[in-house]
């Protein structure tokens, strides 16, 4: 089983000291996202008995909060991880030939990942981002103004970088 | 050009550094809240500038600020609602990423108002890149003497944390924010007892939006008299607009609330017409839970009045003819548009968000979705609409929190004023599919392309 290394517990002890003393279960949500980016962008069952030793919670406590929030992903996901928006805003700009197309383009449907490990597909509601619509956040940060070029342009730059980390 | 509070500043080079952001006459509202007046002053200076929550309800800010409890040796916190996530709305993404000092200058000033030590901004968990923007600013906040212990010498501790959240839009609500906060599922608490009294852990606490934080600067600099000049009635200060949709210049825009809401959609400065020389079918003018106007009703009231860009003026007519001002997010829809395939991507988003305590809205918003997809997709049938009808009302009031309004509401609105297109996707479930039911009589008479 992973355990965080003395970087991540350095980070997970700054997270922990914001909150007064005995009220460490507030950090449980910046908690989660540290394991999730930690160990391989989801949080397996073994990973939120870990947090919540860490954090002198019971499991149930992780395992409510985990499964509530739309981030965490309870199963493994590819290397890059496309969640489109289709709400209203982007809809109304052409998300849904985006989703067609980034699904078409990957052989696969919004909640699968491809055979390869490298490309999941999710839609996901609003991100916050509807001036700039259609878009989708991709790791930390968002891709907006999405057309079918830049989405090949997006895919090429993930199987690239992959690539170079191999 | 309208006057500029927030935004004036946004596209000075640097201003996201704390040099720059100095040198432009940043953190004066600080020196001067914190070392010429004291806690009360600063509450009579918002109550004065008439300030409005702007997270979308609105509430007068100074007066939620003067219910704070202040038990003996009770610690008060104060928290800030970053977690934006009303479809249609990205203005405090905007004032984050680009003027994150003016938050934290609030902040700073808010705090020692409340008697804060230790605040929290609650930040949506996708605005992941956001949380190093802030926590930088936090950081020469505090190397600059701002933050931290002994604030410019008056005794004033306090510290900003940043905490991210995970996706999901009920975190929104305060007390649902404050249980997230607590490390829990973002369920709503039962109120009373309200915040104020009885919120993060338990200690009295203030929960405002960002850029209701962001105006207390101007506020402190201007002082609350002058600031309740600006605007109209008790539509005070400038608000922020986030514009998209179908127009030609989406975007982040600040307004007095003297503008119509025609010079809004069709004036350069502001969104600059609708795209693609199209005409103007209907707008979502305060985010996706406040009622949907036909265009006639949009930039005219019922009683012929031109429809201006305020609280008073948007709710005009009240949801029969009117709409809200909510958080500005501005949706704005052209001649192309499907009403019934748009109500039913918002009926989905609420079903998604709904947090599921309450059987109104946790089971509501999922039949809503399936009727609305039935119906968009030409599988309806005309009783679907009375039953459409017939939910949203029994979800309305009658849930914890007003997440179940939300959800209720566009669904009305949108019945309310567009039951022929409904009744059009019934009748026709082949063309429906192709969404081509067109403008009839409720488009934009003013503006027609030639």
């Amino acid at each position: 089983m992973s355990k965080f290394n003395d970087d991540q517990l350095k980070e997970f002890s700054r997270l922990v000291a914001r909150y007064p003393e005995g009220k460490q279960k507030s950090a449980l949500l910046p908690v989660l996202h540290l394991a999730q980016d930690s160990f391989g962008g989801w949080l397996s069952a073994e990973t939120m008995d870990y947090v919540a030793e860490l954090l002198q919670i019971s499991p149930i406590e992780v395992y409510e909060v985990a499964t509530f929030y739309s981030m965490y992903n309870l199963k493994p996901i590819g290397k890059h991880l496309f969640e489109v928006c289709q709400t209203g805003p982007c809809m109304i700009n052409g998300s849904d030939d985006i989703i067609d197309y980034i699904g078409t383009k990957l052989g696969i449907k919004p909640g699968e990942t491809t055979t390869d490990g490298m490309f999941s597909l999710k839609t996901v509601e609003c991100l916050g981002a509807c001036g700039y619509a259609p878009m989708m956040q991709l790791g930390k940060h968002y891709r907006e103004h999405l057309t079918k070029e830049k989405v090949d342009a997006i895919i090429d730059e993930c199987r690239k970088n992959a690539a170079a980390n191999n | 050009m309208g006057v500029k509070l927030l935004l004036e500043k946004a596209h000075v080079p640097g201003i996201r550094f704390f040099e720059t952001y100095r040198k432009e006459g940043g953190y004066q509202a600080v020196e001067k809240a914190l070392k010429q007046m004291d806690p009360a002053a600063i509450v009579e200076e918002v109550k004065k500038s008439g300030l409005r929550g702007r997270g979308g309800a609105g509430f007068p800010a100074g007066m939620k600020w003067s219910f704070i409890a202040k038990p003996e040796g009770v610690p008060r916190h104060l928290v800030c609602n970053a977690d934006e996530s009303e479809p249609g709305t990205f203005k405090d993404r905007y004032l984050m990423e680009f003027l994150p000092h003016l938050l934290i200058e609030g902040l700073i000033i808010s705090s020692f108002a409340l008697g804060s030590n230790d605040t929290y901004i609650y930040i949506r968990g996708e605005y992941a890149w956001i949380v190093d923007i802030l926590e930088q600013a936090i950081d020469e906040a505090k190397a600059n003497g701002f933050l931290g212990k002994n604030i410019l010498g008056t005794g004033f501790d306090c510290n900003i944390y940043v905490q991210r959240g995970a996706g999901a839009y009920i975190c929104g609500e305060e007390t649902a924010l404050i249980e997230s906060l607590e490390g829990k599922r973002g369920n709503p608490r039962i109120k009373p007892p309200f915040p104020a009294i009885e919120g993060l852990w338990k200690r009295p606490t203030v929960v405002n939006n960002v850029e209701t934080l962001a105006a207390v600067v101007p506020i402190i600099n201007m002082g609350g008299d002058e600031y309740a000049k600006i605007g109209v009635g008790r539509s005070t200060g400038t608000k922020l607009i986030s514009a998209c949709g179908n127009i030609n210049k989406p975007g982040v825009y600040e307004i007095d609330m003297t503008i119509s809401v025609e010079e809004f959609i069709y004036s350069d400065e502001y969104c600059g017409g609708i795209a693609n020389g199209k005409r103007l079918k209907a707008c979502i003018p305060g985010g996706s839970s406040v009622p949907i106007l036909p265009a006639n009703l949009l930039l005219k009231t019922a009683k012929g009045e031109t429809r201006l860009m305020n609280y008073e003026s948007l709710s005009d007519g009240g949801f029969a003819t009117g709409s809200m001002m909510g958080s500005g997010g501005f949706i704005v829809l052209d001649e192309d548009q499907c009403i019934v395939k748009n109500t039913y991507t918002l009926a989905r988003f609420y079903r998604h968000e709904s947090c599921g305590q309450c059987s109104p809205c946790r089971e509501g918003t999922g039949w809503m979705e399936k009727i609305l997809k039935n119906i968009d997709t030409g599988k309806g049938k005309m009783s679907d609409i009375d039953l459409l009808w017939d939910i949203q009302r029994k979800i309305e009031g009658n849930t914890i929190c007003p997440l179940g309004d939300a959800a209720a509401w566009p669904v009305a609105a949108a019945i309310r004023h567009f039951r022929d297109e409904f009744e059009w996707h019934v009748n026709h479930p082949e063309d429906a599919q192709k969404r081509n039911y067109g403008l009839a009589h409720y488009a934009d008479p003013i503006h027609v392309p030639a």
